[in-house]
């Protein structure tokens, strides 16, 4: 029963949202706002269970002094700390001037920017090592990241000033955008969607019981 | 001295250095630090020549190592900030686009704006919040906020704030629950985006404050998708603006532009050649495009400086690169 059960629910949701795509009236409209409540339920449960479980693991890495755990402390600590300030004050917590939203303002929020921002420092270590004109895809590639790069910078205009304002080059970033990398990009939303399509098959019908934690 | 201390000694020597020029500015011990036009000449003249010299050393073949480049793209961002030079802005066809179905919308336009972001996207995807905010109230827009993402209603507020403390805007004295309001966060990714299509209220029944959904003039009477008139994402990943055109636009019919992240915005492309997005806004570039169409100059517009040096240098090093491959690399193989 631990495997029909789930399956059950996975069938009949599946075969529900499919239906009600199409006939959008009662049964079937019920049935999916209940079933989207429900989902909207397990996320907001998915949310604790997420924090609950970096506890239990940071707490445990700490306990058994793993690799790097002194992180492990900076993260419960941080944890508690935003914990307690939310709490204190409650509902109004989000309040300005309240300690939770100071902290989001002025530690989380810089936190966060920076971590993103290293991001510039890959890139451009990954592009002086990645960007080799070594055969004739990576010469195409290579020739589309420079003027993609420079095209969606002003001073790419800039540069090109002098040409007709076709040619420059926000004009031409504007053209692979809009012409080479949508074809590429529509061929890659087509294959997926089939992907999704076939994948979601099988997980309604059963035949895929991996989510399950079987084979 | 060992390398791991040299190391902590330059991270130190860093942060005393921004620890310093914060609590000078807070404590008003100097102005704003700004290059003059010939200092910023100089600096430009400066990073030229060790980019010249690091193409040397790679001629040499000696190619630069990756902190040659960290260090580089480091100076290319920080610096400019400093610089007083400025770019001219072209304003792309997608941000023309988004701008004329803004215009296409008549004051008092019920305007939903969905922040599905968290701070990690916030340089990006801020400036064109505030934007936005400041474009909707001069056209008397009704502005409804809600997020998919957790933080998102928070960054809304963060943008309110900013654009609301400007005199212009407190003058036109802006009533929460009348010309704006802010529904919070919901849970349940694509599922909320369904749900609020046919029953807006099924999924917030309280504002971000607490208040009942049907005590909010603003939104008391909005029931689903046909009484909002646009809508602006702002978006970072899952669950986004995709989502957002399969559901809200493919199947209600919603209006909807967005704002995306550059890493993202390559791959919404084919919804805006569709016409299923009525334009799109791309990355730092898109931000300061929206900026230069809506004439509210902000921190998308002086930050691109920042993006052009650092393309600019990512770019020569990508040439160095291949000098490096065609010079010494191609032969050893």
């Amino acid at each position: 029963m631990r495997r029909e059960i789930p399956l059950l629910i996975t069938g009949i949701a599946g075969v529900v949202f499919v239906i009600q795509y199409f006939i959008p009236h009662f049964p079937f409209n019920r049935l999916s706002n209940w079933f989207s409540d429900w989902f909207s339920i397990v996320s907001a449960c998915a949310i604790w269970l997420g924090a609950l479980n970096l506890i239990k693991i940071s707490v445990e890495k700490i306990a058994y002094k793993r690799h790097d755990w002194g992180y492990s402390i900076i993260v419960v600590g941080c944890f508690l700390l935003m914990l307690f300030f939310g709490f204190i004050h409650w509902q109004d917590s989000r309040e300005p001037g309240l300690p939770f939203i100071w902290m989001y303002d002025y530690v989380y929020t810089p936190l966060s920017a920076t971590m993103f921002a290293i991001l510039a420092f890959f890139v451009g270590s990954a592009s002086y090592r990645a960007f080799r004109a070594r055969n004739l895809e990576a010469t195409l590639l290579l020739l589309a990241a420079f003027f993609v790069m420079l095209g969606r910078v002003p001073v790419g205009d800039v540069l090109t000033g002098f040409l007709p304002e076709q040619f420059q080059l926000s004009q031409v970033a504007a053209w692979i955008m809009n012409f080479p990398n949508s074809a590429g990009q529509r061929a890659i939303i087509i294959g997926i969607a089939l992907g999704i399509v076939s994948a979601s098959l099988r997980i309604i019908l059963g035949i895929e019981r991996s989510h399950l934690g079987g084979e | 001295m060992s390398r791991r201390i040299i190391e902590i000694l330059v991270m130190a020597s860093i942060l005393a250095v921004t620890l310093m020029i914060y609590i000078g500015r807070r404590n008003d011990w100097f102005g704003i630090i700004e290059l003059s036009t010939g200092a910023s000449i100089v600096v430009i003249l400066l990073l030229t020549a060790g980019l010249g010299w690091v193409m040397v050393r790679t001629i040499q073949g000696h190619p630069a190592e990756r902190r040659m480049v960290f260090l580089f793209i480091g100076i290319a961002i920080t610096v400019p900030f400093f610089m007083s030079l400025t770019q001219k802005m072209s304003v792309s066809p997608e941000t023309t686009e988004l701008m004329n179905g803004l215009e296409a919308l008549p004051p008092g336009s019920r305007v939903l704006v969905t922040f599905d972001y968290d701070p990690a996207s916030a340089p990006e995807l801020q400036p064109m919040a505030e934007s936005f905010f400041r474009y909707a109230f001069d056209h008397r827009f009704k502005v409804i906020i809600m997020g998919l993402w957790p933080q998102g209603p928070t960054q809304a507020n963060q943008a309110l704030a900013v654009v609301l403390a400007d005199e212009k805007y407190k003058a036109m004295n802006l009533q929460y629950g009348i010309d704006y309001v802010n529904l919070g966060f919901q849970s349940g990714n694509e599922f909320v985006i369904q749900r609020i299509g046919s029953d807006f209220q099924s999924m917030f029944r309280v504002d971000f404050s607490g208040t009942p959904y049907d005590q909010i003039p603003l939104v008391k009477n909005i029931k689903n998708f046909s009484n909002i008139d646009y809508s602006f994402n702002l978006s970072a990943g899952y669950p986004g603006t995709r989502e957002w055109v399969l559901i809200a636009v493919d199947r209600y019919g919603l209006k909807m532009g967005a704002g995306n992240t550059a890493v993202q915005t390559t791959g919404m492309y084919p919804y805006v050649r569709s016409g299923q997005l009525i334009g799109i806004l791309g990355g730092m570039n898109g931000a300061a495009e929206f900026e230069e169409a809506t004439g509210y100059l902000g921190k998308g517009t002086r930050f691109m400086l920042s993006q052009s040096f650092a393309h600019m240098i990512i770019i020569v090093f990508i040439l160095i690169g291949n000098v490096a491959y065609f010079m010494h690399e191609r032969k050893r193989k």
